[in-house]
């Protein structure tokens, strides 16, 4: 049982990020690759979280009467990532408005037949 | 034993909203999920005593990115019904799920040699974290650890990361900014303005004030409590998105015009690279701080503060140059 929560976050990590990879591979929607990646983004940010965490731990902020604090290093490093990831996805979504202007779609499999029928 | 409860919770919760988005094909509700996906993992983030990314998570993944997807859907969407359906695939995708399934397969073999969650032990808390625990509030006056390391100990990271955000935002407005005049509007690309309606007015009249003042408190409390300048950029910005979706963008566009974000989304860079090079001149090395003050404390501490202020500066302009852009060729 301890086994288990012990490891519990980790394997849902891995369960998320393999949702996101699945989408990312097997669908053709751009917009639900986006989608995907995000997924597998966030579970990667849970995992560095996870890692984190400390057994009765507090935040990282130093106050009176607190002994333990969870790790604040991948605090720094998943709150900067998630504002570079919105601002890296925003530039995904920005593609996708180019490619469908161009294309008239956001299918992969249309957009391939177009780039093949020229 | 609460935490473990609520942590398990939340964790199926957000497996089922994944599977979920996997598994519809429209998009509108796909994109909506993932709203709700974002506020849960904002919510997991505070239960693992992570304040500082529950703040930014809730306000960028279910904030800001909803927004910039909707408006891409509205860009996108199919010229016909169903609008916004994601077209079935011809095979049936079996390579995928077998790549999947041994992925995971060995990274959960992987997992067996991770300590366990939560452990005091693990490698993770005993190298630079025991360092920046012990001595951060000594060293840079600031009781929020996770400040004292993202704007002093790794500033050279974060420099980098603001100069990310800056170059994407550019790029966002090289590509769907610049050109839109050449088009001719096709269907679906009319921007359909949100009719006027009272309550949500009254509501937004009241909370929007409080959001950016929230907003602020964030961006200057943040070395005392949670808080800093990418969360307090993105709340700020997530104000103004949310008066130009309520009163409309020619109105947010008066208020701020986009030439002055332009500016200010390099002003904040130029501000924190700035701040870097004045110990340079005083004879220090880039980015120590130490220099900049009296005492090493004093030093540090305003060094924090401002190359916070230039964070959040330049994150807020750029999430706002990325709304206009997306809400702006939506309504071309």
């Amino acid at each position: 049982m301890d086994f288990f929560i012990g490891h519990y976050n980790y394997w849902i990590v891995i369960f998320l990020m393999m949702v996101g990879l699945y989408t990312v591979i097997s669908r053709g929607n751009l917009i639900k690759k986006i989608i995907g990646l995000n997924i597998f983004q966030v579970s990667v940010f849970f995992l560095y979280i996870s890692l984190g965490t400390v057994e009765g731990g507090a935040a990282p902020i130093i106050a009176e009467g607190v002994e333990v604090y969870s790790n604040p290093l991948p605090h720094v490093l998943i709150l900067t990532a998630i504002v570079v990831g919105v601002a890296t996805t925003a530039l995904a979504l920005a593609l996708v408005v180019r490619i469908k202007e161009s294309y008239g779609t956001i299918e992969e499999d249309e957009i391939h037949n177009l780039d093949h029928s020229l | 034993m609460i935490d473990i409860v609520i942590d398990v919770t939340l964790l199926a919760f957000l497996a089922i909203t994944a599977v979920a988005t996997l598994h519809l094909t429209n998009l509108f509700a796909i994109v909506m999920l993932f709203g709700v996906f974002s506020l849960l993992s904002a919510g997991l983030f505070v239960v693992m005593d992570a304040p500082d990314v529950a703040f930014t998570e809730a306000a960028v993944g279910a904030g800001i990115s909803t927004v910039l997807m909707l408006a891409t859907l509205a860009l996108v969407k199919r010229p016909q019904k169903p609008y916004y359906a994601e077209a079935p695939r011809a095979h049936r995708p079996w390579l995928p799920l077998v790549v999947v399934v041994i992925t995971g397969s060995a990274l959960v073999y992987g997992t067996w040699d991770i300590p366990g969650f939560g452990a005091p032990e693990a490698p993770a808390q005993t190298h630079v974290a025991r360092y920046y625990i012990d001595n951060a509030l000594q060293e840079t006056g600031v009781p929020n650890i996770v400040t004292a390391v993202l704007a002093s100990y790794r500033g050279f990271d974060t420099l980098g990361e603001v100069v990310v955000v800056y170059t994407a935002g550019v790029a966002v407005l090289l590509l769907i900014v610049g050109g839109a005049q050449k088009r001719r509007p096709g269907p679906g690309m009319r921007g359909d303005q949100m009719r006027p309606n009272l309550i949500l007015h009254v509501i937004a009249k009241f909370v929007i004030p409080l959001i950016i003042l929230f907003a602020l408190y964030v961006q200057f409390h943040g070395d005392f409590g949670p808080g800093g300048g990418f969360q307090a950029g993105v709340i700020f910005s997530a104000a103004l998105i949310l008066y130009a979706l309520v009163f409309g963008l020619d109105v947010a566009e008066k208020i701020i015009p986009s030439r002055w974000l332009h500016k200010l989304a390099a002003l904040g860079v130029v501000i924190y690279a700035g701040v870097g090079v004045v110990p340079l001149l005083l004879g220090g090395n880039y980015l120590d701080y130490t220099l900049l003050g009296s005492t090493q404390v004093a030093g540090q501490h305003l060094g924090i503060l401002l190359v916070e202020l230039g964070v959040g500066i330049t994150v807020a302009s750029v999430m706002l140059i990325l709304f206009f852009a997306f809400a702006g060729r939506a309504r071309k």
